[in-house]
């Protein structure tokens, strides 16, 4: 008897097939199936954000999702926000105000705010700290994260 | 954003120079905002085998007897092992690393229990299996009987008559001497100035207080993870997520029997560490695992067994003494600190006993430390360990004290501050530093004479004092043809000190920044580097890195000198530039010497070597306005503005970003951070969600002031900077809370509980009612 399910979904713009068991996460997916490393383990229950991706338009914790959730879906996770021409102006936006230290929240981060930036334009300091709330950092006090957010916004 | 009318981050420069002080994008920025970065449980042994542990549910338990026949027959299963397997080690074998020398029967029993389970979620045994899943369901099918035994779960528990011990062969070392008899009291530490009695009979005023402070841990985003291989040829390689590639490998070595030069270890990018990831956890039970199964075994560990079983900071009791006169004056101090070591030996109590009374210059002071064996964790530096501990206490009774004289806060301190040429109690004396400084900066700084308006809200100050650490580093360059150069260091980078390395490199070599390529690498390719930590690796691996290229520069003075074929003395190298002194028409750049190595004897590659004595200690200080909710016991943070002596900030925004993350990791402790513990030793909140971490939500922007008194023991100037900022917060929020609800707390955390519990009693003493919501 198979043990495994085939999920056909797309990842940063290119669909994929992958074999997965019904209890594995799609953060365990990503990583130990698909080979895509960026989205970090921080918890395994859904309250670092260190595993954010995008998830069909909707930030989500990847650890609380199955990979069999994944069928049919599109998946954008760290790997597929820069360009072949570049970073995102949120990736140059974190460099430029050196808004990672040790920089495993990092890819959670980024996700999770350029979510926001595409839904609002122009948020304020307020709204950015409610919306990366789900995103814990212990490295930085998160005040150059939400600078580079900031930044970022008016440069999009 | 928060409208400011002054500068949110200021740098009071005292020497300016081309490269250090700029603030240039981190060399490994790229990687990391990419998520190319590879870190500890991103590694990919071919052929890797999962290991997962099963952990004591008891803190305290005599272990019966392990039976893992059922986890061995399971399917997928490729080997299960208990602390048996390890090899033996006798009651005289010790093992080393930069942290000490430890008896290797407790470093051995601390990564797997064979005799005693000291803490809950203490290692008993462990699986490998083709994945973590299958290793999972192996680990439920080992049986465990335990003969449970009362816990010990704090410092004055432990230290009680008819305590239950944990260790047979524990004595109390004081003053260098072992005292007989059996005791959970490893170490008792004594520091005396002057005499105490005398002092606090010139006094006019004595404050004495007690606090108590729950455990906390670093709360680091990424778990302690690591992959093993015990090759064929006996040799063991290990990639991991460490502050301190060179102490794991030693200690592990020292575990596994093995010389240390047969472990090489790897230091993965680090998601994290503020000390605690220094010593082996799981290393040499995935090494052990390794051999039994000729595999690579890899294992990460749960956030859960992460918070039970790896190295918080200490809960603690401090209590502290201190009388002044009327004028002022300090003239007595007294502290008792009591720190719970965990389940071995070794907690921060004496660095909390050098800090405790630092920043002050006292004639007269008497400090007991005692290192206290309890049935928790095993306790592991964070940031600072065990400087906030103490100096929550001293500096909240150092704000009583200004109170009563009717004293400005700042003012009762600089009054009283410690410089250069004061004796510390713990005996060293002061070099060049910036205690002044840091507090007329607070003073000057425009929030704190901000008008702070509305019920139940308060402004706290204090300061905090850090030793640091200096201790060894090695750093190599080597020029590349075309006037660049790679730097090749050992310090795992946490927090952007590879762009704080190649920076200083750049400054002497007279290039840009971008122009040095940092590395970090194994153990077998530099130089013996003790870890990231200390507020050590710009200090120190910044001056190797520092001698490594002025080692380069003499090189290319050489070549000069050769290829003009003049004397070498008569050459100098300013800012890139070699030059003849005498002949102006004989220069050449950096770019141009490097063109020409193929032609003068090949490859320049410079080295530097340092165990640095000159370690600057640092001070910083911390202005925070808050609101506290009466009815709920709720604070807010609604401003925050800390100071810090950097000595030199090398890349200034780095600095800041140390500040700013220490302040609000301080915060966390101060306010909601704690082991939520039953009587059992059973952590309770062994989640993220529960062990209440500071989020973006909680907090203001987090204001700096970095303030640049030289460090004359460094080239540049630099002192530590990462761990300082955490020591005054949770004094500087008591000290606020005071103001706003005239409740004196004296623990940590000062979460809705206690804040309410300290309400009430001051309603009950005062007379006063109960606020509407609890009457």
């Amino acid at each position: 008897m198979p043990t495994k399910t085939h999920v056909q979904t797309r990842i940063n713009g290119e669909d994929v097939d992958f074999l997965c068991e019904p209890r594995q996460s799609l953060l365990e997916c990503l990583r130990d199936v698909v080979g895509l490393t960026g989205s970090k383990e921080g918890c395994n229950d859904g309250n670092c954000g260190a595993c954010t991706v995008n998830h069909d338009g909707r930030i989500v914790d990847s650890c609380l999702v199955l990979g069999v959730e994944a069928e049919g879906k599109e998946i954008l996770t760290i790997e597929g926000v820069a360009s072949p021409e570049g970073l995102h102006p949120i990736q140059q936006a974190f460099l430029e105000n050196a808004a990672l230290q040790c920089g495993i929240c990092t890819p959670g981060f980024i996700v999770a705010s350029k979510a926001l930036l595409e839904a609002e334009p122009n948020p304020s300091e307020q709204r950015i700290r409610l919306w990366l709330a789900g995103n814990l950092c212990r490295c930085t006090g998160y005040d150059k994260i939400v600078r580079a957010v900031m930044d970022a916004a008016g440069k999009m | 954003m928060t409208t400011t009318a002054y500068d949110p981050n200021v740098v009071l420069a005292t020497k300016t120079y081309d490269v250090v002080g700029t603030r240039p994008i981190r060399h490994d920025g790229a990687d990391k905002v990419t998520g190319r970065a590879q870190y500890g449980a991103d590694f990919r042994a071919s052929g890797v085998l999962a290991a997962k542990l099963l952990r004591s549910p008891h803190s305290h338990a005599r272990i019966k007897s392990v039976d893992i026949s059922k986890a061995e027959a399971l399917e997928g299963v490729r080997a299960v092992i208990t602390g048996k397997d390890f090899p033996e080690s006798g009651p005289d074998d010790t093992v080393t690393s930069s942290l000490g020398t430890f008896k290797a029967k407790r470093v051995r029993e601390h990564c797997m229990a064979t005799e005693k389970v000291l803490y809950r979620g203490h290692p008993v045994a462990a699986v490998a299996a083709v994945s973590p899943h299958i290793a999972d369901e192996a680990v439920s099918l080992i049986e465990v009987e335990y003969a449970v035994l009362p816990p010990v779960t704090t410092a004055l528990q432990g230290m009680a008559d008819g305590a239950p011990i944990l260790h047979d062969d524990v004595r109390t070392t004081e003053g260098g001497e072992e005292k007989p008899g059996n005791t959970n009291v490893a170490a008792h530490i004594q520091y005396k100035k002057g005499d105490v009695e005398t002092g606090f009979a010139k006094a006019d005023i004595i404050v004495e207080r007690e606090f108590n402070t729950a455990t906390v841990h670093q709360g680091y985003i990424e778990p302690h993870s690591c992959t093993v291989f015990w090759n064929k040829d006996g040799k063991v390689d290990i990639w991991n997520s460490s502050q301190a590639p060179f102490d794991i490998r030693d200690a592990t070595a020292g575990i596994l029997g093995v010389p240390l030069s047969d472990v090489k270890l790897t230091p993965m990018e680090i998601g994290g560490g503020f000390g605690g990831k220094w010593e082996p956890y799981v290393e040499p039970v995935a090494a052990i695992l390794s051999k039994k199964t000729g595999r690579p075994v890899a294992n990460a560990m749960t956030r859960a067994e992460d918070l039970e079983a790896t190295g918080p900071t200490p809960g603690s009791y401090v209590k502290v003494k201190m009388g002044v006169t009327n004028e002022g004056k300090i003239v007595a101090g007294q502290a008792y600190i009591a720190f719970e070591a965990g389940g071995y030996p070794g907690s921060p109590v004496d660095a909390a006993c050098q800090c405790v009374f630092a920043p002050y210059e006292i004639e007269n002071a008497l400090i007991d430390g005692y290192d206290v064996v309890v049935n928790k964790p095993k306790s592991a530096a964070y940031r600072a360990p065990g400087a906030t501990h103490a100096e929550l206490a001293s500096e909240a009774v150092v704000d009583e004290l200004a109170e009563k004289l009717g004293l400005d806060p700042i003012e009762f301190r600089l009054a009283n501050a410690a410089k250069e040429g004061t004796r510390r109690v713990d005996g060293p004396l002061f070099p060049r530093i910036g205690c002044v400084e840091v507090l007329e900066a607070m003073k000057n700084h425009p929030h704190y004479t901000a008008p702070l308006e509305g019920p139940n809200r308060g402004r706290g100050v204090a300061i905090g004092f850090w030793v640091n650490a200096g201790l060894q580093s090695s750093a190599t360059i080597n020029v590349n043809k075309n006037g660049t150069a790679s730097l090749i260091e050992g310090s795992p980078d946490i927090g952007g000190s590879r762009v704080g390395l190649a920076m200083q490199a750049a400054e002497t070599l007279g290039i840009p920044a971008e122009d040095v390529h940092p590395a970090v690498v194994d153990t077998n390719s530099i130089g013996f580097t003790v870890g990231t930590g200390g507020s050590r690796v710009t200090f120190a691996t910044g001056w190797a890195s520092y001698l490594a290229a002025e080692d380069v520069n003499s090189q290319m003075v050489e070549r000069a000198a050769m290829i003009w074929e003049i004397d070498k003395s008569s050459i100098e190298m300013d800012r890139g530039v070699i030059k003849s002194k005498s002949d102006p028409e004989l220069k050449m750049t950096f770019k141009e010497m490097a063109d020409q190595m193929d032609d003068t004897g090949g490859a320049i590659v410079g080295k530097g070597t340092i165990d640095p004595t000159g370690v600057g200690g640092a001070f910083a200080g911390l202005i925070v306005d808050i609101e506290a909710d009466p009815e709920t016991g709720k604070v807010s943070i609604l401003r925050a503005t800390i100071v810090q002596d950097a000595g030199k900030a090398i890349h200034p925004s780095y600095v800041e970003g140390q500040m700013q993350g220490g302040t609000v990791q301080g915060i966390g402790w101060a306010l909601n951070e704690e082991y939520f513990m039953d009587d059992q030793g059973r952590m309770a909140n062994a989640t993220f969600l529960d062990y209440r971490m500071p989020i973006a939500l909680d907090l203001p922007m987090i204001d700096t002031v970095i303030v640049e008194v030289a460090n004359p023991g460094h080239p540049f100037g630099v002192r530590g900077v990462g761990e300082v900022p955490i020591v005054p917060p949770p004094a500087a929020v008591a000290n606020a809370i005071y103001r706003a609800l005239g409740v004196r707390m004296d623990r940590l955390p000062m979460n809705p509980v206690a804040i309410m519990e300290a309400v009430w009693a001051k309603g009950r003493s005062d007379g006063s009612s109960l606020p509407s919501a609890w009457a």
